[in-house]
C-alpha cells in the first residue's frame, strides 16, 4: 500500500450532498461537516463552531461561507476562520474530489486528537 | 348640517379641494360626490408605475373608503351625471339618482383624444386615462404580443415603457420630428429617443397614422406613407381635451374648457369648475401643480375666503419612467432677447440647457442628471437675478460662490419657499417645520405629515437630504435600510420588484436585482425564499437550502445540536390516545425532557437528528402531525374551555380555536404567528397579548391583533367586532394574508402594524369588503399548496439525506 491509499479515505460522492448544503461524516474523533457550495466546491471542517460549539453542518451555506445555526457566526470554509468582528477558527480537514468522489485526509483528523 | 355641496367627478383636483375644505371649514358642507368610475379617489399620476407593475392599486389610493365615512361624504361610485338643472339646482345621474345642491363643483376632467381614423373602434384600441385602461392594457400584455402607442408625449412614453416592462414588443408613433416636443427642446428630444430605443422600444417620428387595420380586432396600424406596423394592441395617447360637454349642455360658458374666473367660479356663481375641465385665463391645464392650486382656491372660496385667487405658476415636467431622468420647466423656445447656456457631457449622457431673458432663468431642460432641478426651478419661479452667478450657473448650486457643496449642503442652501415635492406642492419650509415640530425621524413619517414624496416619489432623494440636513446624525434612513450587505435594496423594494419583474426563483432574483454576492447570505436567502413563496403560491419551488435549519428539518435545534419535537394539539385539546403515544415515544427514544409549552402544547426535547423520522412516524401513527413550533408561520391557537364547561363562557371558544387552527395551519408568514381565543372577557386564554386574539362576548366576537409578550410587551389593538364564527375566520385569514403580503421577513405583526398604521389595516379588513374578500381568496388559494404534513412527507423519505450521515466511520471501522 502506498501512503496515499492509507491517508485519503473515500467518504461518499459529491452529489450525495445538496448544493449549498452539508452532510456529516462521523468518526472516532467527532463529527466532520462536509460542505458543497453553489460553485460545486467541497470543504471539510470540524462540525464545531468556535463560538459555542454549534453544529456548522446545520447552517446556511452561502458563497464559500457557512452561518452557524446557533448564533449566526459566519465561518469561511476555506480557512475555517470566523468572519467580521468575531474571532475564532475551526479546524479544516484536507479534502480532494476525484471522479466525483470525496476523499478526506484521515491522518489530519487523527492529528486533532494528538494536538 | 351645513349647505349642500355636490361634486361631479372624484379625481385628484376635487379630492384635494375637499381635503382643504374639511381642514378650513369642517362640517360646513354636506358633501355628495358622483363618480363615473366605480371606485374611490386614486392618484392618476401613478398609473404608469401601476402599468409597469412597480405599484399596486392599493398603493395609489388617495382616499380610501374610510375617508368618505370619516367626513360624512356620500359617494356614488359608478354613477355618471347626465344632467345639471341650474334653475332647480339639481344634478341627475344616468342611474336616475338626483341630488340638490347649494354649491356645485364640476370636476369632470378630460377625455383622451381618439384619432378620427378608420378602425379606431376596433377591439384592442385603447386610450390611457384611467384604471380601467391600465387593467385592459395589463390583460392585453399577457399575450406578450405587439403594441403600438400613438403619441410620443409624456403619457405615450410612460405607456410604452410600461407595456415593454410587461413583455410586449412596443412601437411608438409620434407625429412631430422629436419626442415630447412640448416639454423638450430638439436635442433633449433626440437624447430621449436614443434612451427609449436602447430599451428595445421602436420609435417612429413624423409618423402620421392613416388607419387602424383589422377585421374584428386590431391587426396593424397604417401610416400615410404606406408603412404597416403589426399590432395586437393600440394605445392612443395623442393628447386630451377638457371634458366640458355636461357644463355646456347646462348652459354654462364653455370655450375650450369650462370658463372660470380667478375665484374658479363659472358663469353661474354657485357653480365652480376645477381640474382639467376648467379654463382659467384662457388656459387649460393638465399637470398636477396648477390643478392643485385651483383646488386650493375652490376650497378657500367655499370656506368663505373671498380673496383667494388662482394665478397660474410655472410648471415643471418629469417623466415617470424608471431609469430615465428628465426635467423641463418654463419656456425654452429661442427668441431675439433670449440667451442660452448649454452644458453637454456625452460620456455621462448629460445635457443641460438654460434659457435666460434679462438675467433671469425663464426655461430649463435637464437630461440625464436632474439632481439640481429643484434649484433651477426655484430660480425660475422666483425670477432671481442670476447675473452674479452666471459664470457657473449651469453647473448647479454646488459651484455657486465657492467650493462645491455636498448634496446635503446644497439642499440646506435652498430657500424655505423652494418647492421640494411638485406633485403635492410642498415647499422646503413646510417639511422642515414638520420635522422639527413633530419630531419626525423617518421618511414615512414625513410622507404622512406633509405628503411630500408620497405621490410619484421622484423627490424622495431631496426629502431625505433635507431630513439629513435638518436632523444631522439623528436621521436614520430606516426606510431605505438595505435587506443585508448583499444588496442596497430594502425589503419593500425587493417585494415590489418580485411582482413587477415576475421574479420566480432566487437565482433569477439575484441576477435581475444585481445582488452583490454570488448566492446571498444567511440573512437575505430565508427572506427571499419566503417572499417568493408568499408571492407565487403553487408556482415557486421552495428552496430548503435557503431555510433556517429548524424549517429545513421541521424541528427546533437546541444548544447541543439535538432537536425538540412538538406535535400539533388543535386548540390545546388532547386525548388519552395522543398522550399514550407521546409517552411511548419518550420511552422508546429515551427523550430527556418533556415539557408543557406556553402555547398549550407538549414539547419533547433532546431528540437526536437521526431519530426524527422514526419519532414522527410513531406520532403520525397516533394521528398527530407537526405542530410547526419551529416555523415562521402559524404556531398555536390557545383556547379556554368556553361554553363547553365554563359557567362564564359566552361562545364555543375551544371549537372556534380548533377551526381557526385547522384552517390556517401550514401557512408561512414573515414571522411566527401565535393566536388565542378566550370564551369571555375574563380572557383566560390571554388573547390580548397575541398576534391575533379573539374575545368572545354575548353578541359575537371581538377580534384583536398586534399584541406582543416577548422582547416587547404590548396589549392588542381592536380590529373589529363580528357576529359569526365564519366571519371571524374570514377576518382573521384576511388580516394574516395582508401581513403575509406586506410584512418584512422576521417582522412580527405588532411591528408591521406599527409601521403601516393600525387604522390603515382596520380600514382594509373591516371596512373595505372587496379588499377583504380578495385577501381571503388569496389566503385560501395559497393554503392549497401549504397544508401537507411535513413530518409525514419525511417519514415517507423526503430529504432523507438530512437525517443520515454521509459516512459513519465508527461503524465502518467496527466492521473491519
Amino acid at each position: 500500500m502506498t501512503a496515499m491509499e492509507k491517508t485519503w479515505l473515500d467518504v461518499g460522492a459529491l452529489d450525495d450532498i445538496p448544493l449549498r448544503g452539508a452532510r456529516l461524516v462521523k468518526c472516532a474523533f467527532g463529527c466532520v461537516a462536509v460542505f458543497r457550495t453553489a460553485a460545486n466546491e467541497a470543504f471539510a471542517l470540524e462540525d464545531l463552531c468556535p463560538h459555542r460549539g454549534g453544529p456548522l453542518s446545520q447552517g446556511i451555506v452561502h458563497g464559500s461561507s457557512v452561518t452557524c445555526p446557533l448564533h449566526n457566526w459566519v465561518i469561511d470554509l476555506n480557512t475555517g476562520e470566523a468572519q467580521g468582528a468575531d474571532k475564532g477558527k475551526v479546524k479544516t480537514i484536507p479534502l480532494r474530489i476525484e471522479a466525483g468522489r470525496l476523499l478526506l485526509d484521515l491522518a489530519a483528523l487523527g492529528a486533532r486528537n494528538a494536538a | 348640517m351645513g349647505e349642500k355641496l355636490v361634486v361631479i367627478g372624484n379625481g385628484m383636483a376635487p379630492g384635494r379641494a375637499l381635503d382643504r375644505l374639511f381642514e378650513a371649514a369642517p362640517g360646513a358642507y354636506e358633501v355628495t360626490i358622483f363618480n363615473a368610475e366605480p371606485r374611490v379617489n386614486y392618484d392618476r399620476i401613478m398609473l404608469s408605475p401601476l402599468l409597469s407593475g412597480e405599484k399596486s392599486f392599493e398603493e395609489i389610493i388617495i382616499h380610501g373608503d374610510g375617508w368618505y365615512v370619516k367626513h360624512g361624504v356620500l359617494l356614488y361610485k359608478g354613477h355618471k351625471v347626465v344632467a345639471i338643472d341650474r334653475a332647480a339646482k339639481t344634478v341627475t345621474a344616468a342611474s336616475g339618482v338626483t341630488a340638490t345642491y347649494d354649491k356645485l363643483i364640476i370636476a369632470t376632467g378630460s377625455v383622451p383624444i381618439v384619432l378620427p381614423v378608420p378602425g379606431n373602434t376596433l377591439a384592442g384600441v385603447l386610450t390611457y386615462r384611467d384604471l380601467d385602461d391600465v387593467q385592459a392594457m395589463l390583460l392585453a400584455a399577457k399575450s406578450r404580443g405587439k403594441a403600438v402607442v400613438i403619441g410620443g408625449g409624456l403619457l405615450g412614453l410612460e405607456a410604452a415603457a410600461g407595456l415593454k416592462e410587461q413583455g410586449m414588443e412596443v412601437t411608438v408613433l409620434h407625429l412631430m420630428p422629436t419626442l415630447m416636443e412640448r416639454q423638450l427642446d430638439v436635442t433633449a428630444g433626440h437624447l430621449l429617443q436614443r434612451t427609449v430605443e436602447a430599451r428595445g422600444i421602436r420609435v417612429i417620428t413624423k409618423a402620421n397614422t392613416q388607419a387602424i387595420l383589422g377585421e374584428t380586432k386590431v391587426e396593424a396600424v397604417r401610416l400615410d406613407d404606406g408603412t404597416e406596423i403589426p399590432a395586437d394592441l393600440v394605445v392612443m395617447a395623442a393628447g386630451i381635451r377638457p371634458n366640458a360637454g355636461l357644463a355646456k349642455e347646462a348652459g354654462l360658458a364653455v370655450k375650450r374648457g369650462i370658463v372660470v374666473d380667478a375665484t374658479m367660479r363659472t358663469s353661474d356663481p354657485d357653480v365652480f369648475a376645477v381640474g382639467e375641465c376648467a379654463e382659467a385665463q384662457g388656459e387649460c391645464y393638465g399637470l398636477v401643480a396648477p390643478l392643485y392650486e385651483m383646488a386650493n382656491v375652490v376650497a378657500a372660496q367655499l370656506a368663505g375666503e373671498a380673496g383667494a385667487r388662482f394665478t397660474a405658476s410655472a410648471t415643471a415636467t418629469k417623466l415617470k419612467v424608471t431609469g430615465i431622468n428628465l426635467f423641463s420647466a418654463g419656456d425654452f423656445a429661442e427668441g431675439k432677447d433670449r440667451e442660452e447656456i448649454v452644458l453637454r457631457d456625452a460620456a455621462r449622457g448629460v445635457y443641460r440647457r438654460l434659457v435666460l431673458e434679462d438675467d433671469r432663468v425663464i426655461g430649463a431642460v435637464l437630461y440625464g442628471d436632474t439632481s439640481d432641478s429643484a434649484w433651477f426651478f426655484d430660480l425660475l419661479r422666483r425670477q432671481t437675478d442670476i447675473s452674479e452667478i452666471r459664470e457657473t450657473l449651469i453647473f448647479g448650486p454646488s459651484y455657486v460662490g465657492g467650493p462645491p457643496l455636498d448634496p446635503t449642503a446644497a439642499v440646506a442652501a435652498l430657500p424655505d419657499e423652494a418647492e421640494i415635492c411638485g406633485c403635492n406642492g410642498v415647499c422646503k419650509g413646510k417639511i422642515v417645520a414638520a420635522i422639527s415640530g413633530h419630531g419626525l425621524k423617518t421618511l414615512d413619517d414625513v410622507r404622512a405629515h406633509t405628503k411630500a414624496s408620497a405621490s410619484c416619489g421622484s423627490c424622495t432623494g431631496l426629502v431625505e437630504q433635507l431630513m439629513r440636513a435638518t436632523l444631522g446624525e439623528a436621521y436614520n434612513p430606516a426606510a431605505v435600510q438595505p435587506m443585508c450587505s448583499c444588496t442596497s435594496l430594502g425589503h419593500d423594494d425587493v417585494r415590489r420588484l418580485i411582482v413587477a419583474k415576475a421574479l420566480k426563483s432566487i437565482p433569477d432574483l439575484m441576477q435581475a436585482l444585481e445582488w452583490k454576492t454570488s448566492c446571498g447570505c444567511a440573512r437575505c436567502r430565508p427572506a427571499l425564499n419566503y417572499y417568493l413563496l408568499a408571492t407565487w403560491p403553487g408556482e415557486y419551488q421552495d428552496d430548503s437550502q435557503s431555510r433556517f435549519i429548524n424549517e429545513r428539518v421541521h424541528a427546533n435545534i437546541q444548544k447541543d445540536g439535538t432537536y425538540s419535537v412538538v406535535p400539533r394539539m388543535w386548540g390545546g385539546i388532547t386525548s388519552a390516545k395522543e398522550l399514550r403515544a407521546i409517552a411511548d415515544v419518550v420511552e422508546k427514544f429515551k427523550i430527556a425532557t418533556v415539557k408543557v409549552t406556553g402555547g398549550q402544547r407538549i414539547d419533547m426535547l433532546g431528540v437526536n437528528k437521526e431519530d426524527l423520522p422514526a419519532v414522527w412516524a410513531d406520532l403520525n401513527q397516533a394521528g398527530m402531525v407537526s405542530g410547526h413550533a419551529y416555523a415562521k408561520g402559524l404556531r398555536t391557537v390557545k383556547t379556554c374551555v368556553g361554553t363547553d364547561w365554563c359557567r362564564f363562557g359566552t361562545q364555543d371558544s375551544t371549537g372556534l380555536g380548533i377551526k381557526i387552527e385547522k384552517f390556517m395551519w401550514g401557512s408561512w408568514t414573515p414571522a411566527k404567528v401565535k393566536m388565542a381565543v378566550s370564551g369571555c372577557p375574563r380572557n383566560c386564554a390571554e388573547a390580548t397579548c397575541k398576534d391575533v386574539g379573539v374575545i368572545c362576548v354575548e353578541s359575537g366576537y371581538d377580534i384583536h391583533f398586534a399584541g406582543a409578550a416577548g422582547l416587547d410587551i404590548k396589549g392588542t389593538e381592536v380590529l373589529g367586532h363580528v357576529d359569526s364564527e365564519a366571519e371571524a375566520i374570514e377576518v382573521i385569514a384576511a388580516l394574516v394574508q395582508l401581513y403575509r403580503e406586506q410584512g418584512r421577513y422576521l417582522e412580527r405583526i405588532y411591528k408591521w402594524a406599527k409601521r403601516v398604521g393600525i387604522d390603515t389595516i382596520r380600514e382594509q379588513i373591516m371596512q373595505d369588503r372587496e379588499r377583504r374578500t380578495g385577501l381571503y381568496g388569496r389566503f385560501v388559494h395559497s393554503q392549497k399548496f401549504a397544508q401537507a404534513d411535513p413530518w409525514a412527507e419525511r417519514v415517507r423519505g423526503k430529504d432523507a439525506h438530512e437525517f443520515r450521515p454521509l459516512a459513519d466511520l465508527n461503524r465502518a471501522e467496527a466492521a473491519e
